[in-house]
């Protein structure tokens, strides 16, 4: 059977055009530290999604940073949402910056495939023009909306209609890459699969053997079918849920509020049935009358979080959209009605490391700790390269990284820091190095010349007047003179391995005369 | 559809009551033995049946308590299991790295300073969401607080390792707590020396360090020759010492016994050096 014949609108880099952005200057939207999107302008000068912030602003210094905001991209995309309503009411929105429908009637209407996605192509840009984003918007027709999506990427600025059936024949070159899912590309490239046509040429049973479900809709895409294989039954009625608003409600956040009941009351009933939600219709009227209708879609099973996120996306960019569209009154009513649903058979794990169960579970301790102690009070470690103990590896908030995501620290980090303390590290390093003195026999405070060489050998280290230790064993100076560059953050130091007669061993340095405890090897 | 696609397509399709009957009857059955994290093979001496369990308290002190529950947590860490170390912010992030700590499944929390109030509730939001807890073995917890701690991570199944770092390190702590440290013994290992109120199954005491590498204005720090003495209740009630080496050169974890037998490979070498020369 094929898959329901699809036109699909792709406009790139929705963040940034959604963050207010001109085409023409160098920006990006950052999310968890990384590039999401980015301009023409910021692409020009290198700027690649997925590079870590501070490398973009490397690349290009001039660029502007925005950081993600997801409701932001919901609300500006509910513009183009609405431009597409004049050619069917049902518009089905799985991320800003991407909508489909499908086009069996409207097809007919407009005159063909070709006319209808030029029509639309003509109709996007209308919207994007106010932004000054013309000309970027990708229209693609095609069976299914995973081809038609691919079609409007590569077309993009313009459209592109797949013929009937031709989907097969379309995908066959792309490479595995378009399925968007990185860590099985890099397996089936490694084998040699490197286009989709490869891919989707291997027998299914083999295919789900070795590479499970998620391979399994992997491979069905590849050969242009549906991600699943079709329902055969609509979902049950008694599914949708309802709500009345008294008095109505004119202000997002309490139509908000409502939603979250919603859909918390949704996925109880979904879950009572054993099924999961893949589509859902949200469906808002208000007290004349006016009805705003939106299907969102979902890779994954929609939660209840998620549903009600989308209801307040739909909503704002209603009730807070451009005056002509916006509702005369308040609204009365919000629905739910899920309009795919599938036997919830839990998410499956990743194969290839990723997310975890246990990174879950650590995930949700870790969130609940943010809560309770503040966001800055739950820092994780990131590999950044550095001389000192304490420099090599870094902390920054949980919250701003994906802990399920592999970490790998780059390969700067790993070269070679000449100048570093030898291992074994110290296993405890002071945030902030304590004052400390370094004493030669004859109490005097042992100094570093200009050579680096000591006045006398140290003797003893005192802290505040009071005796730690004796020294019986040490090594160095050891200089360190770090970005001498630059004036602001020069530091020029000398490195002292100190042994006591109790068997603690310290790190101490000195600096413009002063000695500094800087590590404990505890 | 494909055969092959029907066989996997299992929407709707019950399960005869007899397949279920079987499949809880296979099920295995966990041992409580089971129930323990991996760990590294230097360690395994000191504690009972040479495993972490799941739910025990293991604690640590002495000069060395640092490296000693990072090593606890390494090989955990490296199987996947989370650690989280509350309160230590002077925790050596390399030096982790080193023992065998995988720093992807690490986090440390900072417990603000003027809410001590806050310990138990972060604590007791770890337990059961991380599988190794270390804490700071001076954390201002009552008895009773402990008490429902220790309970929560026997019934879900984490390990806590409340550690009393050596004075020196912990000194400039900016924990307002820390000043509670008793008498000037600079946290060498005092085999009597209380956890904070911890009651813990095991009590890993390091003490009698010798380095070795550094000498007299050359060398540095290679490793690090440690007594370690266990006692605890139940199966660990028969206390027992042995030595390790902590770290190791390159800054992992061995047993001392195999090491020294490659010093002594070591200095044979360089004897024969000698005579050549």
């Amino acid at each position: 059977m094929t898959p329901v014949r699809t036109l699909v609108v792709w406009c790139p880099d929705w963040a940034v055009v959604a963050a207010g952005a001109a085409a023409d200057e160098p920006a990006a939207v950052v999310r968890a530290n990384r590039v999401l999107a980015a301009t023409p302008a910021a692409r020009h000068e290198g700027v690649v999604s997925g590079q870590r912030r501070r490398e973009a602003q490397g690349r290009c210094p001039a660029l502007v940073v925005h950081e993600h905001d997801e409701a932001r991209d919901a609300r500006a995309f509910a513009a183009v949402a609405a431009a597409l309503e004049r050619y069917t009411p049902r518009i089905e929105l799985s991320q800003p910056g991407t909508a489909a429908f499908p086009t069996r009637g409207p097809s007919r209407y407009f005159g063909g495939d070709t006319a209808l996605s030029g029509a639309v192509a003509t109709t996007v840009d209308e919207v994007l023009w106010e932004w000054g984003w013309a000309g970027t918007a990708g229209v693609g027709v095609a069976d299914g909306p995973f081809a038609a999506a691919l079609a409007a990427r590569s077309a993009a600025p313009g459209a592109q209609v797949v013929e009937p059936g031709g989907a097969p024949a379309f995908l066959a070159p792309l490479p595995v890459t378009a399925l968007d899912r990185p860590d099985l590309a890099d397996v089936l490239v490694r084998l040699g699969l490197r286009t989709l046509g490869a891919f989707g040429a291997l027998d299914p049973a083999d295919v789900v053997a070795r590479f499970g479900a998620d391979g399994r809709v992997a491979h069905r895409l590849a050969r242009g079918l549906d991600e699943r294989p079709p329902a055969t039954a609509p979902p049950p009625r008694h599914l949708e849920v309802a709500a009345d608003l008294d008095p109505p409600a004119d202000r997002v956040d309490v139509a908000a509020f409502v939603a979250k009941g919603l859909a918390d009351e949704l996925h109880a009933r979904l879950e009572a049935d054993g099924l999961s939600c893949t589509r859902v219709v949200v469906t808002a009227e208000t007290e004349n009358g006016e009805v705003h209708e939106r299907v969102w879609r979902h890779e994954g099973a929609l939660g209840p979080g998620a549903v009600a996120d989308r209801v307040r996306w739909q909503l704002d960019g209603w009730l807070n959209g451009p005056a002509a569209s916006r509702p005369t009154g308040g609204v009365v009513r919000v629905v739910l009605a899920p309009d795919e649903v599938v036997a919830a058979r839990g998410r499956q794990l990743g194969f290839w490391g990723g997310e975890t169960a246990s990174t879950e579970r650590a995930v949700r301790g870790l969130t609940r700790l943010q809560g309770l102690l503040g966001v800055d009070a739950v820092t994780v470690p990131e590999p950044r390269g550095g001389r000192g103990p304490g420099d090599s590896v870094g902390r920054v908030p949980a919250a701003a990284v994906d802990l399920g995501e592999d970490r790998t620290p780059l390969p700067s980090v790993a070269a070679p820091w000449p100048g570093r303390v030898p291992p074994p590290s110290p296993a405890t390093v002071p945030v902030a190095p304590a004052g400390i003195d370094v004493v030669a026999g004859d109490g005097t405070s042992v100094g570093v010349d200009g050579r680096g060489a000591l006045s006398a050998p140290p003797a003893r280290v005192v802290l505040g007047g009071r005796l730690v230790g004796e020294v019986v064993a040490w090594a160095g100076p050891w200089p360190a003179d770090e970005r001498w560059w630059d004036a602001g953050t020069r530091r020029r130091r000398a490195r002292l391995q100190v042994q006591l007669h109790d068997g603690r061993a310290l790190l101490v340095h000195v600096e413009q005369g002063r000695w500094w405890l800087e590590a404990v090897y505890d | 559809m494909r055969r092959t696609e029907q066989t996997f397509d299992t929407e709707g399709v019950a399960v005869p009551l007899e397949l279920r009957q079987v499949a809880e009857r296979a099920a295995p059955v966990t041992l409580a033995r089971e129930h323990t994290l991996p760990l590294h093979e230097a360690l395994q001496p000191f504690l009972p049946d040479g495993v972490l369990a799941r739910g025990s308290v293991v604690g640590v002190r002495g000069v060395g308590a640092t490296s000693l529950a990072l090593g606890l947590a390494a090989e955990a860490s490296r199987a996947g299991s989370w650690t989280v170390v509350v309160g230590l912010p002077a925790v050596g992030l390399a030096a982790a790295a080193e023992l065998g700590v995988d720093l992807g499944h690490l986090a440390l929390v900072a417990v603000p300073a003027h809410d001590p109030a806050a310990w138990a509730p972060a604590l007791a939001a770890l337990i059961g969401t991380v599988d190794v807890v270390v804490v700071d073995g001076r954390a201002p917890l009552r008895a009773g607080e402990v008490r429902r701690l220790a309970a929560r991570a026997r019934e879900r199944g984490s390990v806590l390792v409340p550690t009393l770092t050596a004075e020196l390190a912990a000194g400039r702590d900016p924990h307002p707590h820390a000043t509670r440290d008793r008498g000037g013994h600079h946290g060498r290992g005092r085999r009597d020396q209380p956890i904070g109120e911890w009651i813990t199954d095991v009590t890993l005491t390091a003490g009698d360090a010798r380095w070795e590498g550094l000498g007299v204005g050359h060398g540095y720090l290679q490793r690090r020759r440690l007594t370690i003495t266990a006692e605890g209740r139940g199966r660990a009630a028969r206390p027992r010492e042995g030595e390790l080496w902590l770290p190791a050169p390159g800054g992992g974890l061995a047993r001392a016994g195999e090491a020294s037998a490659g010093a002594r490979r070591l200095r044979v070498l360089e004897t024969t050096e000698e005579l050549v020369s």
